[in-house]
This record gives structure tokens, C-alpha cells and sequence, in this order.
């Protein structure tokens, strides 16, 4: 299919269900990419996977109730996210087997809830996977108004937020309210989760929340740039992954992550100065690649006994 | 009034009790050497300064004021490797991070910022490498950027943990130069090391710290094998005697 019959289908009255989907995909990914920025630098993607599986008995309890599926998940995956937060708060505490036995846990239990469904194995296939169909316009403003909140949350708390990422105990003698950061930060990734659910699908959002934050990890030194490339990165996968798989027929979740993937793997080829291949390119004759690419700096010259050879 | 005043304090972590019966002084233009073996409680007595861990009896003033976090007397400068250093940060946006807490909620640095963060910058000569992300700098030039941090706020008292830790003679002599001329300027300059040449060659005064304070006073004051022994919980025969011995 070209893109001029893409852009038809989307604009035709009959198929009014195809640009909500589109819009629906563009909004989360930008909102995840952003979020995922603190996830992919923080490390704590562990937070996504659990709050991605938690917010399922909620999204089960609310199709049995014929709620809505936002607001279900939004109410567990929140409430996962507290007991995280307060749990990862005492650092010499493994958390990660609690938070593993507890995640597949919620997870059953959502199994348990929406068997009770009639007709629940479709619906089931749609959580899992995602689905561009039935979405309904309630969802769409919810979803929208979620993301603006959201990000002019990361805006307003942003410079807090990266304290408290670049050294916690610095950021508690500065006499920042970490455990709160934390927490709201939590609650962030754990909307932006939750909105993203519809069209990727449980198993794969976590895809949504990492892979377009590593990839522009990947292509830039400075944080204002990765939280730019971050979102553009993952509104063109879920363009171009939404197109592919209207004119293929594929599952539109699993054809969203893939284009952010093959997205990540170019960026990890040819990143400017620590892509695989750049490197190769520029050191041709098998050296040993370092990172003194730039001339030396006069206060390294200055301080001559100053070994400034990078550490890494 | 002095600096820093630690009266008979008491701190237990876990259960257990970590620090006893601590009374220490700090005036402007001292430079100590908190000095002890791993696990001394030296870092849980910055913290107790600092105010961010609970204690169980006795007091911290501050320039005669209770400490609480948040103030700005106080420059801290924790260990090396409690920050992230591969985050995708310049040497200057690390250092205004020190003023997150003074910036408040939703305020942008402005040029008075960006004017402290300038002159923490000169102060630990790392003007030049302002723009380079922290990733790529060498253990010395971290450690410069963490004092600039913690001088971005102009603090009178500074507090470092472990700042020759890890790092060669020749990088730990300069810094040595370094607090010794901010001693120079009035501030006062508490710092923990297990380096003993170091703090001897650097430190106005060195206080010994095993659990409990075992000796307070300047470095000549200091020869009697017994305080270092009981300090570190070496033999007689240790190199580190012969080592107070001689200097
Ligand atoms: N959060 C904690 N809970 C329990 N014990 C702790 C905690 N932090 C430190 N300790 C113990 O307190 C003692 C002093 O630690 P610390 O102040 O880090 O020593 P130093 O900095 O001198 O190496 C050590 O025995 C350590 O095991
Ligand atoms: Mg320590």
C-alpha cells in the first residue's frame, strides 16, 4: 500500500477508527519517550516491566465492569507503583525478588478476573497485544489530557528529577524531598504506561517506555537532545509501524516495536562518536578505540600531573 | 561563634551502635582530617553533621543553629561513586545541580547562577573542560567537579568524604593544595580519609575516629604508637607506625 492510500484510509469516514489509533499511538509514544528518558538513565526499567504487569487485574476488573480500561489500569498500575517506591527506599533491601513474585502475581490474578468474562479470549489477545479497533473517543481526550499532564509534570519537576538521578545523597543534604520525587516519578512512568497499553498491548509496552530513550541515549551526550530525539524517535515508530501494519496486516503493537527496534540497532551502528561502526570507520587499522578524539583542553595542560585520560 | 560544633552525640544504624560520645569542633580556616579505618563511622558522621541520618543523643550546631538539610553553610561533597557519572551531563550542569535545592520549585538558574557555578568552576580549575560530559573526565577532574558542586552554594563549611580515595600521589597533592587554600579563605574544611600521609602532609589538625573519637590534635601531637594501634586496630609492628614515626 503507498503512503497516498494511507493517508486516504485515514481519512475515511468509514474507517474513523484508524486515525484515533494513530493519534492515540503518537501521543503515548511521545509521552513515553520522554518519560523514558529518567527510566533508561536511572536504570529502573525493572519499574516499568512491574507497573506493566500490575496494571492488568485493573484493566481486567474494569472490563468486567464495563469500565474504563485507562482508568483501571491507571488505579492498579499507580498503586504497584507506591508499594515500589516505598519498598526501594531502603537500598540495602533486595527489592527485585519481591517485586518479581509480586508482578506475575497481579498478573495471574488479572487471568483469573477477565476469564470470568464471557467472550474474554479476544479481549484477552487485545490487552496483550494491542488492537487499533474499538478504541473509544472518551479514551482518546483521557489519553490526551493524561499526556499533557504528564509532561508538564517532567517539565515542571525536571531539574529535582535530575538531582536526585546524578547523586541521591547530595540531593538529600540539598534538602530535596527524594522519597517524593521518587514516587512521583514512579507515578509518571506508571501513566504513561497505562495510556500506552491500548494500541502496543501489555507484553510489549515496555518497548515503548525503553527503546526510543536508549536509541537516542545512544546518539547524544546531553540530556536536553536525548529528551528531544526520544519522543521523535518513538511518534515516527508508531507512525510508520502503524502504516506498515495496516498495509501488511500485522499486529500493530508488535510492528511499533519492531520499527523502534530497527531504529535503535542503526542508532547503535552509527551513532556520531560511540556507534559501533563509526568507531570502525574511524580507526581503521585495528586500534584500540578511546575516546581522546579532541584536542587536549589547557587546563589539562595546565596541571600536567592530572592524568586526563578519560575513565570509563 | 565556631563553625561546626558536635556535642556528645550518639548514632545507631541498624540496630547497632555506630558512633558514641562524639564531641568535635570545627573553626574557619581549619582544615581536619578525619581519620579512621573502614567502617569507623567517618561517612555516618558527616551524615549525622549533614543531619540526613537519626541520631539517638547529643546535638550538631551549626554556625550556632541547629543542622538541618537544606542549608547552605554547609558544602557537602560525598563519596565519588555516589554519583552517576555516565549520565549524559556537561562539567558546568553538574555543578548547577548543587543549586537545585536552592533554585527551588520551578525556578530556571539565572545569571546569578550560572555566575556561581562560573566561579566554583575557576575556584577548582575546571573552566576549560566546563562543556565536556562528566563521563570523560579522569578521577582527580570528578573529584574537582564535585568541590565546585558543593561551592556553587558558597558555603563557610565543607564537608568531604573520602576525596583522595582512588586517586594517584600527584592528583591527591594538588587537591590537598586546593583545601588548603579554600582553609586559606575562611572556610572550614572538614575531610575524611583513610590516607594517613596525605592528611598528615595536608591537615591543620587530625582527629582519629574508631567508633569513638580517640585523639584530637595536630599531627606532631600525635606520635604515641598507642592512638594509631587502637585507631586502626594494627599491630605494633605495622608499617603505618613507622610511617607516624616518621613524620
Ligand atoms: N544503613 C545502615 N544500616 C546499618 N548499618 C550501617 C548502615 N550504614 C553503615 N552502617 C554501618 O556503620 C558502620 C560505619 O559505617 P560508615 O560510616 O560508612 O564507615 P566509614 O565511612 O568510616 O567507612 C559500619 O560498620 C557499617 O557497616
Ligand atoms: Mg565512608
Amino acid at each position: 500500500m503507498s503512503i497516498t492510500d494511507f493517508l486516504t484510509d485515514l481519512l475515511n469516514p468509514d474507517l474513523a477508527f484508524l486515525p484515533k489509533a494513530l493519534a492515540i499511538a503518537v501521543m503515548s509514544s511521545i509521552v513515553c519517550g520522554v518519560v523514558g528518558c529518567y527510566v533508561v538513565l536511572r536504570g529502573m526499567a525493572f519499574i516499568g516491566d512491574a507497573v506493566a504487569h500490575a496494571v492488568f487485574p485493573g484493566i481486567a476488573v474494569a472490563f468486567v465492569l464495563q469500565g474504563s480500561l485507562v482508568l483501571g489500569g491507571a488505579v492498579a498500575g499507580v498503586a504497584t507503583a507506591l508499594l515500589i517506591a516505598i519498598f526501594a527506599q531502603n537500598r540495602r533491601v533486595k527489592e527485585d525478588s519481591i517485586i518479581g513474585v509480586f508482578l506475575v502475581g497481579a498478573f495471574a490474578l488479572g487471568i483469573v478476573i477477565i476469564s470470568q468474562a464471557p467472550g474474554y479470549a479476544g479481549s484477552l489477545q487485545q490487552f496483550l497485544f494491542g488492537s487499533i479497533t474499538g478504541i473509544p473517543d472518551r479514551d482518546l481526550y483521557l489519553v490526551g489530557g493524561a499526556g499533557l499532564v504528564i509532561l508538564g509534570l517532567v517539565l515542571a519537576l525536571h531539574k529535582e528529577f535530575v538531582a536526585v538521578c546524578l547523586d541521591r545523597e547530595m540531593s538529600r543534604s540539598m534538602g530535596l524531598a527524594v522519597f517524593w520525587l521518587d514516587i512521583v516519578l514512579y507515578v509518571l512512568v506508571t501513566l504513561a504506561v497505562v495510556i500506552s497499553l491500548q494500541t502496543i498491548g501489555n507484553i510489549l509496552v515496555l518497548a515503548l517506555l525503553i527503546t526510543p530513550a536508549a536509541a537516542a541515549r545512544l546518539l547524544t551526550d546531553r540530556l536536553g537532545v536525548m529528551m528531544l530525539l526520544a519522543p521523535v524517535i518513538g511518534g515516527a515508530s508508531a507512525t510508520v509501524g502503524l502504516y506498515l501494519s495496516w498495509s501488511y496486516d500485522t499486529p500493530v503493537g508488535g510492528t511499533i516495536v519492531l520499527v523502534a527496534t530497527a531504529i535503535f540497532l542503526a542508532a547503535w551502528l552509527i551513532a556520531p562518536r560511540h556507534g559501533l561502526l563509526t568507531k570502525r570507520w574511524r580507526r581503521p587499522s585495528g586500534q584500540e578505540p578511546t575516546d581522546v578524539t579532541r584536542p587536549m583542553p589547557l587546563s589539562d595542560l595546565a596541571h600536567p600531573q592530572d592524568p586526563s585520560l578519560p575513565v570509563r | 561563634m565556631r563553625a561546626l560544633e558536635v556535642d556528645q552525640l550518639d548514632v545507631d544504624l541498624g540496630g547497632r551502635p555506630v558512633l558514641r560520645d562524639i564531641c568535635l569542633h570545627l573553626d574557619r580556616g581549619e582544615l581536619v582530617g578525619l581519620l579512621g579505618p573502614n567502617g569507623a563511622g567517618k561517612t555516618t558522621l558527616l551524615r549525622a553533621i549533614l543531619a540526613l541520618t537519626r541520631t539517638r543523643a547529643g546535638r550538631v550546631l551549626v554556625e550556632g543553629k541547629p543542622s538541618r538539610p537544606g542549608r547552605s553553610e554547609i558544602g557537602y561533597v560525598p563519596q565519588r561513586h555516589e554519583f552517576t557519572w555516565d549520565f549524559p551531563i556537561s562539567v558546568e550542569h553538574a555543578v548547577m545541580s548543587g543549586r537545585t535545592g536552592r533554585l527551588g520549585l520551578l525556578r530556571r538558574p539565572g545569571v546569578a547562577d550560572w555566575r556561581a557555578v562560573g566561579d566554583a568552576l575557576d575556584r577548582v580549575h575546571l573552566t576549560e573542560l566546563r562543556r565536556r560530559p562528566v563521563g570523560e573526565l579522569s578521577g582527580g577532574q570528578r573529584q574537582r567537579v564535585l568541590v565546585a558542586r558543593a561551592l556553587a552554594l558558597a558555603p563557610r563549611i565543607l564537608l568531604l568524604d573520602e576525596p583522595f580515595t582512588g586517586l594517584d600521589m600527584p592528583t591527591q597533592e594538588l587537591l590537598g593544595q586546593l583545601f588548603t587554600s579554600l582553609a586559606g579563605e575562611d572556610h572550614a574544611v572538614l575531610m575524611t580519609t583513610h590516607d594517613l600521609v596525605a592528611a598528615v602532609d595536608t591537615c591543620t589538625r587530625l582527629v582519629l575516629l574508631n567508633g569513638r573519637i580517640i585523639a584530637d590534635g595536630h599531627p606532631a601531637d600525635l606520635q604515641d604508637a598507642e592512638l594509631w594501634t587502637k585507631t586502626f586496630g594494627v599491630s605494633e609492628t605495622s608499617p603505618l607506625l613507622k610511617l607516624v614515626r616518621a613524620t
